[in-house]
């Protein structure tokens, strides 16, 4: 799960990790107030939204003055910010925070994550901060310094000195980097974490180090046991159609095409989207209607399918495992009726009692058509729209 | 011959008492899979299904019933723990099909396994299936056909396609693994490919991949040093779009890495077929046999 800047702050302040001061605003009107209450010659007007990239796209504004930040604030709040990470539609601000500023003197990076490759956790520093670390990791990976951490140990001083020896850290910044480095970690695991990323992590010329910025993801398999975190969703940073489907316990990613699919399992839900393109089509989205699906997961899935109004037909690509065919089919039929659907359905399915699947939509008297297979299935619905 | 699972295989099935748990188990019973008993704390002494012992631990079972094999059951909050227990135990193979892990738990998990014997496939997998000798999983058994092509899959019903093609060019399977869709997992690509390699009843290899991390290359390096049989391979997710959680945990493209069109380039490039369409995967396998 993804949090917003302030949110992670407010997390890593709980585990000691120095954040610069902030107040979240979600009317113009209260900047002023929020930068006179911080009392820095200069404040940062941030906008909040799920997607780096927020300086280049106008939405982080330096303000001399209280008066300054309110402007700015107004003038951020409401946008439509488009980044490299929002896409082209961008993303409609509706909370800035208003921080302090710093006397900054070098801007650093540090980042975990979780390595699969080894199965641990890696941090990851460089002297490169305020750039992409995908960039820095292209161009020069040189420059990027990396610690694998064994779990039973976790972060200790002397490792929390090395990455810090490695940033060319000294003095009251060296001093200050320990701690920040191993509370970090330590946030990143009891907080089940999937992505920590400070950039810049900023020292100032008064000896301080801070996290300037913070992004953060949570682990969505842990959060059952984080009720706290839990209230960090943001559900206009996500599709309404994704929120709608998440309710049902459908995984379900919206795209950009007309073809819908409803497929059970991810992997086979992925190559049916590769199919559909692969055969001269576009898909509308990823549906995984999981090995559990009952007859109103299969109503619920198709009414989703329909709300996205690019769909011009469904394909449903069906490998029965635990999921009957037959289970399948009366949902099928029975979604198909009560939603009046008019696209053209195609049907592919296979496995567990396919012969009583194809007999119930046969029986039905519906104008379905029967895909011989993955390929037969994706030719004939990319034709159906031609 | 196979690998993993076999007549040899005895079985017990962690979380044996619940629906799930229970409705696997007669299902693997009745394929042949010879299940010595269950474990469900609180409940043993009892019996579940036609007279399997239930017990406390899995300590208890392993000693009274001799297993070396067990499948889990579990919800996910306690999967960790399971599988643990099951180690703990010296359980030689403990295959995991609960989804939905806590990824910091499977780093402790990964770190202890390390220093022992025991081999975890999963999680958040189908299991593996030695196709007329005996199953540990969640897969349709009566698509499969005894054969000797070897199978290894990020995913579940991906799998299900490939043999469902497969068997209906009349093509058998010698073992299929689905070794899980999580970003941490016990057997890797290339654990299961150093079996199949050894395994005498293995002719050819199917492998199939999907976004996210760098297994698939990981995999394909390996092959190109130390597998001689031939590889048919497919990577699922070449539309998917960046930065998306593709239903498995551990199919995401992160900053730009981990792609589809990437692995099949590596793939590609160390000698596997690899297939762009996956209608194609068992034509292509028949052509390599």
């Amino acid at each position: 799960m993804k949090i917003h800047e302030y949110q992670a702050k407010e997390i890593l302040a709980k585990y000691n990790v120095a954040v610069p001061n902030g107040i979240l605003v979600n009317d113009a009107s209260e900047a002023q107030a929020a930068a006179r209450k911080l009392g820095t010659s200069v404040v940062v007007v941030k906008a909040q939204i799920h997607a780096g990239g927020r300086g280049k796209g106008g939405g982080v504004k330096l303000a001399k003055s209280p008066e300054e930040a309110e402007k700015y604030a107004s003038d951020i709040l409401g946008m439509t910010l488009v980044t490299h990470q929002t896409g082209p539609e961008g993303r409609l601000v509706k909370k800035v925070l208003v921080e302090e500023g710093m006397p900054i003197e070098r801007e650093l990076y540090l980042g975990i994550v979780v390595d699969r490759q080894t199965s641990r956790v890696l941090i990851m520093a460089s002297e490169e901060g305020g750039m992409e670390i995908e960039e820095v990791a292209e161009k020069t990976p040189e420059k990027i310094f990396k610690e694998v951490i064994d779990p039973v140990i976790g972060v200790k001083p002397y490792l929390a000195r090395k990455i810090a020896f490695a940033l060319n850290l000294e003095g009251d910044h060296l001093k200050k980097m320990v701690p920040f480095i191993i509370n970090l970690y330590n946030c990143f695991v009891k907080e089940d974490l999937d992505m920590l990323e400070i950039n810049p992590l900023v020292t100032t010329s008064d000896g301080r180090v801070l996290a300037l910025d913070a992004k953060v993801n949570i682990d969505d398999n842990a959060m059952y046991r984080h009720k706290d975190t839990q209230e960090y969703r943001d559900l206009d940073e996500e599709d309404p159609l994704e929120v709608e489907a998440s309710k049902f316990h459908l995984n379900y990613i919206k795209l950009d095409g007309n073809i819908a699919c409803m497929v059970n399992g991810a992997g086979l839900a992925m190559a049916t989207m590769d199919i559909i393109k692969h055969s001269g089509g576009e898909p509308a989205n990823f549906l995984d209607v999981g090995g559990g699906a009952n007859e109103e997961m299969i109503e619920n899935g198709f009414r989703i399918l329909l709300s996205d109004p690019n769909v011009k037909a469904i394909f449903i690509n069906i490998f029965g495992g635990i999921l009957r065919c037959d289970i399948l089919a009366r949902g099928v039929v029975a979604a198909a009726k009560n939603l009046a659907v008019k696209v053209p359905i195609v049907v592919r399915m296979e496995g567990t009692n396919m012969e009583e699947g194809h007999a119930i939509l046969k029986e039905s008297g519906m104008n379905f058509v029967i895909g011989n297979g993955m390929k037969d299935g994706a030719r004939k619905v990319v034709k159906a729209i031609q | 011959m196979s690998i993993l699972v076999d007549e040899k295989t005895r079985l017990i099935v962690q979380g044996i008492t619940g629906r799930e748990g229970q409705f696997h188990t007669e299902q693997c019973m009745k394929y042949g899979t010879t299940v010595v008993g269950g474990v469900t704390p609180n409940k043993g002494g009892q019996t579940v299904l036609d007279n399997v012992p239930v017990f406390n631990t899995v300590q208890e079972a392993a000693t009274k019933t001799k297993a070396n094999a067990t499948m889990i059951f579990v919800p996910p909050a306690f999967a960790a723990d399971a599988i643990l227990e099951a180690a703990d135990a010296g359980i030689a193979l403990i295959i995991c099909i609960a989804e939905g892990i806590p990824t910091s738990d499977m780093i402790e998990v990964d770190k202890y396994l390390k220093g022992t014997d025991c081999r975890l496939v999963g999680p958040n997998c189908p299991g593996v299936i030695s196709p007329g000798k005996a199953k540990i999983g969640i897969m349709p058994a009566h698509i499969h056909k005894k054969g000797n092509v070897g199978i290894i899959s990020r995913s579940g019903t991906l799998t299900y396609e490939a043999v469902g093609q497969l068997t209906a060019l009349g093509i058998g399977q010698s073992t299929c693994v689905g070794i899980g869709g999580d970003p941490i997992i016990g057997t890797s690509f290339i654990d299961a490919l150093g079996l199949f390699q050894k395994d005498r009843g293995t002719k050819a290899i199917c492998m199939i991949g999907e976004i996210g991390g760098s297994a698939e290359d990981e995999a394909a390096y390996f092959i190109k040093k130390n597998v001689t049989k031939p590889v048919v391979g497919f990577i699922a997710g070449q539309t998917a779009p960046p930065g998306r959680r593709m239903g498995h945990a551990g199919a995401i493209i992160s900053g730009g890495q981990g792609t589809a069109e990437e692995k099949m380039k590596t793939m590609k490039k160390c000698g596997i077929k690899v297939v762009k369409s996956p209608a194609d995967l068992g034509k292509t396998i028949e052509k390599v046999l």
